[in-house]
């Protein structure tokens, strides 16, 4: 996959530096990146490892300070509209309006798409009823549980039938059975789809189930890449948990979920 | 310019549902006014203000600025929650113009305030309240045009500030001294010459002075053309200093 077609994601030095009053803060110092079609990549990497900033910067939302990206055939840097065109970005906070109601959220999202109202109420049903929302649609966000918001916050992604779609954090907070909803989801839009999933996650076990490929990001850094197989037998390792331990010196700060 | 109108659309009919959904946005900002109308108003219906006609065509106009000043300059507020929970970064993530979350925010705050204005009107003449159809009709031009320069520099300023705390701070900081030196409650023709003269560095001075005038029903005598003028100016600036303040917030979040 990669190497064959052109990368749809595909990143040179990106770098981010926050400058504070106690002085610069050195987010993400130089990542590089690729994934081809169809492609699930997870960013696995402790908190503040630099995966939001990294994730903000490709869905162009925060200027990068150094570095090139093309996304979905597009230049970051040149071209931003025609990235947000053809990407989904989930933030790991979600970014409901708690008193919308469900229905009428997909539709406005569509809309801000600029799909016309027909165009986007019929979307928003298409979506509904293959990401089992139907049901909801008249509930404000607000009364959603942590499984159901996600799934509606992975729908107002897909409103575009996204090239990409950036997941940031996608089962942070949610319990395992939800978790398992949320990867079968994941595996089941790129299936569907062939969209290329960009996903960041602490958690070894995601990691290791759900992404094709792993980047391992420390401090701002990859330091290490390759397939959840790959890594564990470059590093002798049993589990994804031990090959992290021998890349990192260190265990991610959440233990690996059930 | 097509599609900034269409998306501006969308994001006003958004904004404009979330208003009617919440059951306290009618009333929010107005309590104030209200409870100056209903509790001042009468103590002063005897009183001469040295403004010509009676004293609640002076004082009518005054609340409705005081609406407009309250009322724009703390629709921050909902943008400050929305940036918080992500709705903010959601939109900037897909084609909408960058332009359209302000501008479709402000209208909807416009058509708010416009119609809390009418109401506060109403109940003005169910107190005692008369004026000429068309200065009242003129003075909602006014409420409106002050109502979106706040907005814009409200929204603005949210977007640039780290916590509500420091929002809520900056703004009750600006507001208190501006509805005093403008003279909104009592006017200025009762205020000696110093007082008089600070209040001229009030923008809002002269849009109440102006919805003064036109509530007496004197159209022409160059105090409704100023007061316009400023009104606009205001406006305008408010315009441009928004949409620097909201691009700026995406430059360095
Ligand atoms: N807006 C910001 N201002 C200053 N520092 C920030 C900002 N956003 C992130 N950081 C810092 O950058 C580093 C990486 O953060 P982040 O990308 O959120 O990590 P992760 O998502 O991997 O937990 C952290 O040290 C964080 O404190
Ligand atoms: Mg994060």
């Amino acid at each position: 996959m990669p190497g064959m077609t052109p990368p749809v994601l595909d990143v040179h030095g990106l770098s981010r530096t926050f400058q504070l009053r106690s002085g610069p803060v050195h987010a993400v110092r130089g990542i590089d990146l690729t994934a081809g079609r169809g492609e699930i990549l997870g960013v696995l990497g402790p908190n503040g490892a630099g995966k939001t900033t990294t994730v903000r910067m490709l869905a162009t939302l925060l200027p990068p300070s150094g570095g090139r990206a093309v996304v979905a055939g597009h230049d970051l840097l040149d071209d931003p509209a025609g990235v947000r065109a053809r990407i989904g970005y989930v933030a790991q906070s979600g970014g409901l309006d708690p008193s919308c109601p469900v229905g009428e959220e997909l539709v406005t999202q569509g809309r801000m798409h600029r799909l016309s109202r027909a165009g986007s109420r019929a979307r928003a049903a298409e979506l509904a009823a293959d990401l089992h929302l139907e049901d909801l649609l008249e509930r404000p966000t607000a009364a959603l549980s942590g499984g159901q918001r996600r799934r509606l916050e992975i729908a107002l992604g897909l409103v575009n039938r996204p090239e990409v779609l950036f997941l940031d954090e996608p089962t942070t907070g949610l319990d395992p059975g939800s978790r398992a909803d949320l990867w079968d989801l994941v595996r089941r839009v790129r299936r569907d789809h062939g969209t290329t999933v960009l996903l960041t996650t602490h958690y070894l076990d995601e990691a290791d189930a759900l992404a094709d490929r792993l980047v391992i990001v420390d401090a701002g850094t990859v330091v290490a890449e390759g397939t959840p197989a790959d890594l564990k037998a470059r590093h002798g390792a049993a589990t994804l948990q031990d090959a992290f331990l021998a890349i990192t010196g260190r265990a991610t700060d959440a233990p690996a979920a059930v | 310019m097509n599609q900034l109108f269409a998306d501006t659309g969308v994001i006003f009919g958004r904004s404009m549902r979330q208003t009617l959904r919440s059951k306290t946005s009618l009333t929010f900002g107005m309590l104030q006014p209200l409870l100056f109308l209903a509790l001042m108003g009468p103590l002063l219906s005897k009183v001469d203000l040295r403004t010509g006609g009676t004293s609640w065509q002076a004082f009518v106009p005054g609340l409705l600025v005081q609406l407009s000043l309250l009322g724009g300059m703390f629709v921050g507020m909902g943008i400050l929650v929305e940036r918080q929970v992500g709705v903010i970064d959601r939109m900037r993530a897909t084609p909408l113009h960058p332009a359209a979350p302000l501008l479709g925010r402000t209208l909807r705050d416009v058509v708010q305030l416009v119609v809390q204005s009418a109401l506060l009107v109403v109940l003005g003449v169910a107190f005692g309240l008369r004026a000429p159809l068309a200065g009242v009709l003129l003075g909602f031009v006014f409420v409106g045009l002050l109502s979106a320069a706040l907005a814009l520099l409200s929204y603005g300023l949210a977007m640039n500030v780290r916590t509500t705390p420091e929002f809520a701070a900056i703004a009750n900081t600006v507001v208190l001294p501006m509805m005093l030196l403008a003279g909104l409650l009592l006017p200025m023709t009762l205020a000696p010459g110093w007082l008089d003269a600070a209040s001229r560095i009030i923008p809002f001075r002269y849009t109440v002075d102006a919805v003064r005038h036109l509530y007496l029903g004197e159209y022409t005598d160059g105090t409704v053309l100023a007061g316009l003028g400023v009104t606009a100016g205001l406006a305008t600036v408010a315009l441009y200093g928004g949409l620097a303040l909201f691009r700026r917030s995406a430059r360095t979040p």
